[in-house]
């Protein structure tokens, strides 16, 4: 649109969604302040995120075909303006993202009630809208500050609503410090990196970016924004040695934030890497520097076997879990390292897979805590007879965590592996599945745990409610749906992958 | 800081016009160095000084914690608003020309002087909440407030 009114035609709202996809979700988190009121508060939030939901599926259908939406905030055109565009990868993450937030919401009720302090929860469910904004935003956005200054606005609220915790736990005020020391060493280093884009090409349109370093070839200055946006996001998104902060964090967080978190921050935060990997410094400029063979591909598969070894070892559900993310995220890692078009399949697969399987795992952590007090195996002995809804669904999350046939953990992992045996990679091949046997052995604990062990006499423990156990079972069927029906996510991830590994087709398109 | 006589009184004098300088900045912040952000820090620092030279009771008889957090969101709401309203007209989001079809010059100074103010209020409220939450440790607010 240009400045001249007068041939203005108006946008229908069709044109509005990706604007809309941030707005709602952004303006319901103030109102929820404005409104101050208790009762208020979850309503508007809950409105807000199915109302996103629905957005974000219109979005998917539109740009599934391969079609690219691209919005002009405030009119000014790219590459000056801020641009958002959708197309299949970016559409699917919005959907995974926004589906989690609603399913965890209505569970949120009752176990943020129960863990945080009532007169926190208009501004808890104020930070949880502004960080479900800010991974919108982040995955909408086609400009890299943008994403930058979204990825805060997630960060920020996240580390609040860590802190929440603190009621139960008071280590989740130094677990959320530790993740804003961590988180914001990460985001300075992506902002250098985006600064030495900047100086190198004069644009921070990502489309541009990508046209003007394909004009210009590699040079220090590239790889240096290389470097430093690896890095960094390997920060956020947990990558080996760069997830400290991920265990603490994740256990001692509200249960509802956890099973928000681990299912889309750190999804998101692949799509970001992702992204900046192939659309901004396109697949070429991988192949030629072996980054992911050399880097990427070792300690993924030390993510693979070192975390899923801790995970074996703890005596707390939630922690464990946790540990078993970073493993989960080596997978992913993985995929991504093969740079094949299977490979690529199999990392995005996974990354809605493992979203959904650890939302319903960690939903039932919940469950635990709020009925037993708490998550560790000592806790929860036995409770496999006085919660069987809770515990069938840690059950079958289990069994999709290992990646038994018929869930969805299968299909990825099976995937993954065909991507490596296609590369040659049998070894490889090989380590997806004996790590795969090291989960077997921490999903057993956890079953022996709630089913072997006698339940204490003096327990008063009952079912969770059933505002909990829903979420949890769509969750948990969810797991099994897509692991029957695989083509759907397949084709879905599939056609992301193509349109990620030809690379940017640049400003034109 | 009751015997602090000079103070006090330099205070009072102050306050109104670091007020008035706020306000300077906040609007003739689009032909001057200035706009939402400094004006909102300036206009913070005449809450923050009066609550440091007389009391923290004193300044929040004049801007109490619950009215701080709401002018907060009010500033963000304004924001994102004006933005609605170019979306409703069928405009893209905060495309200022949408507030004077005919004259997209004159669009352009209204939007950002409302956008700016939306700023600044935001930027004020933010200020003073930081002031608050390290002057009062103990929780201020009572759960009616909510």
């Amino acid at each position: 649109m240009s400045a001249q009114a007068v041939h203005h035609t108006a946008m229908t709202l069709n044109d509005q969604l990706p604007a809309l996809q941030i707005l709602v979700t952004f303006i319901a988190a103030p109102l929820v302040v404005m409104f101050g009121s208790l009762r208020l508060a979850w309503p508007i939030a809950f409105a807000a995120s199915a109302i996103s939901f629905v957005i974000a599926v219109m979005l998917l259908s539109q740009v599934i075909d391969g079609s690219i939406i691209s919005y002009h905030m405030g009119g000014w055109a790219p590459p000056l303006g801020i641009e958002y565009r959708v197309d299949a990868a970016n559409a699917f993450v919005l959907v995974l993202v926004t589906a989690i937030s609603t399913l965890v919401l209505p569970y949120a009720r009752v176990s943020i009630a129960a863990e945080v302090p009532e007169k926190h929860h208009a501004l808890f469910y104020t930070a949880f809208l502004l960080c479900l904004t800010g991974l919108l935003g982040v995955t909408i956005t086609g400009d890299a500050f943008n994403v930058f200054v979204f990825l805060e606005i997630s960060s920020l609220s996240t580390y609040v609503l860590i802190a929440q915790g603190a009621n139960r736990d008071r280590r989740a005020l130094t677990a959320s410090y530790d993740y804003l020391i961590m988180g914001t060493i990460g985001a300075t280093f992506f902002v250098i990196g985006l600064g030495f884009l900047y100086m190198a090409t004069g644009t921070l349109n990502m489309a541009d970016i990508a046209d003007r370093i394909a004009d210009q070839g590699a040079n220090r200055t590239v790889r240096m924004a290389f470097a430093f946006i690896v890095v960094g996001i390997g920060l956020k998104v947990a990558m080996y040695p760069l997830h400290l902060w991920l265990p603490n964090a994740y256990t001692f967080a509200p249960s509802a934030i956890t099973a928000f978190l681990a299912a889309t921050a750190t999804k998101v935060a692949i799509y970001v890497l992702l992204r900046f990997m192939f659309s901004v410094f396109q697949p070429s400029f991988l192949f030629e520097f072996y980054t992911l063979d050399f880097i990427i591909l070792p300690f993924a598969i030390i993510a693979m076997f070192l975390s899923s070894f801790v995970a074996i070892f703890q005596t707390d559900f939630k922690r464990m879990l946790a540990y078993s993310s970073i493993a989960q995220i080596g997978y992913i890692l993985l995929g991504i390292s093969l740079l094949t078009e299977t490979g690529l399949t199999a990392a995005i697969v996974h990354l809605f897979n493992h979203g959904i399987t650890k939302a319903a795992l960690f939903m039932a952590v919940g469950a635990y805590v709020l009925r037993a007090k708490g998550s560790f195996y000592d806790e929860i002995e036995g409770l496999g007879r006085r919660m069987p809804w809770t515990s069938a669904a840690v059950v079958v999350g289990g069994l999709s965590l290992i990646g038994v046939p018929g869930t969805a953990g299968f299909v990825s992992k099976w995937v993954l592996v065909q991507g490596a045996l296609e590369k040659g990679w049998w070894p490889v091949a090989l380590l997806i599945v004996a790590s795969s046997l090291l989960a077997v052995i921490y999903v057993w604990r956890v079953v022996e745990v709630l089913y072997m062990k006698p339940t204490p006499a003096d327990s008063d423990v009952r079912e969770a409610p059933m505002s909990m156990l829903i979420p949890i079972w769509i969750a948990a069927l969810a797991c099994i749906w897509f692991g029957f029906n695989a083509e759907m996510t397949l084709s879905a991830a599939q056609a992301a992958a193509l349109s990620l590994l030809v690379g940017s087709a640049g400003m034109m398109n | 800081m009751r015997h602090h006589l000079i103070l006090r009184v330099i205070t009072k004098l102050l306050v109104g016009p670091i007020m008035l300088f706020a306000l300077y900045v906040q609007f003739h912040g689009d032909y001057s160095p200035g706009g939402g952000f400094q004006a909102g820090v300036i206009m913070a620092v005449a809450f923050i000084i009066y609550g440091i030279v007389f009391s923290l009771d004193h300044v929040q008889r004049v801007l109490p914690p619950w009215l701080v957090h709401k002018l907060s969101a009010l500033g963000v709401l304004i924001y994102a608003g004006t933005g609605l309203v170019s979306m409703f007209t069928g405009y893209a989001f905060l495309d200022y020309t949408a507030l004077s079809p005919d004259h997209p010059v004159h669009g352009q100074h209204y939007g950002i002087l409302l956008v700016e103010l939306g700023v600044g209020v935001t930027v004020t409220g933010v200020m003073v909440t930081i002031y608050y939450a390290f002057t009062s440790r103990t929780p201020i607010m009572s759960d009616e407030a909510w």
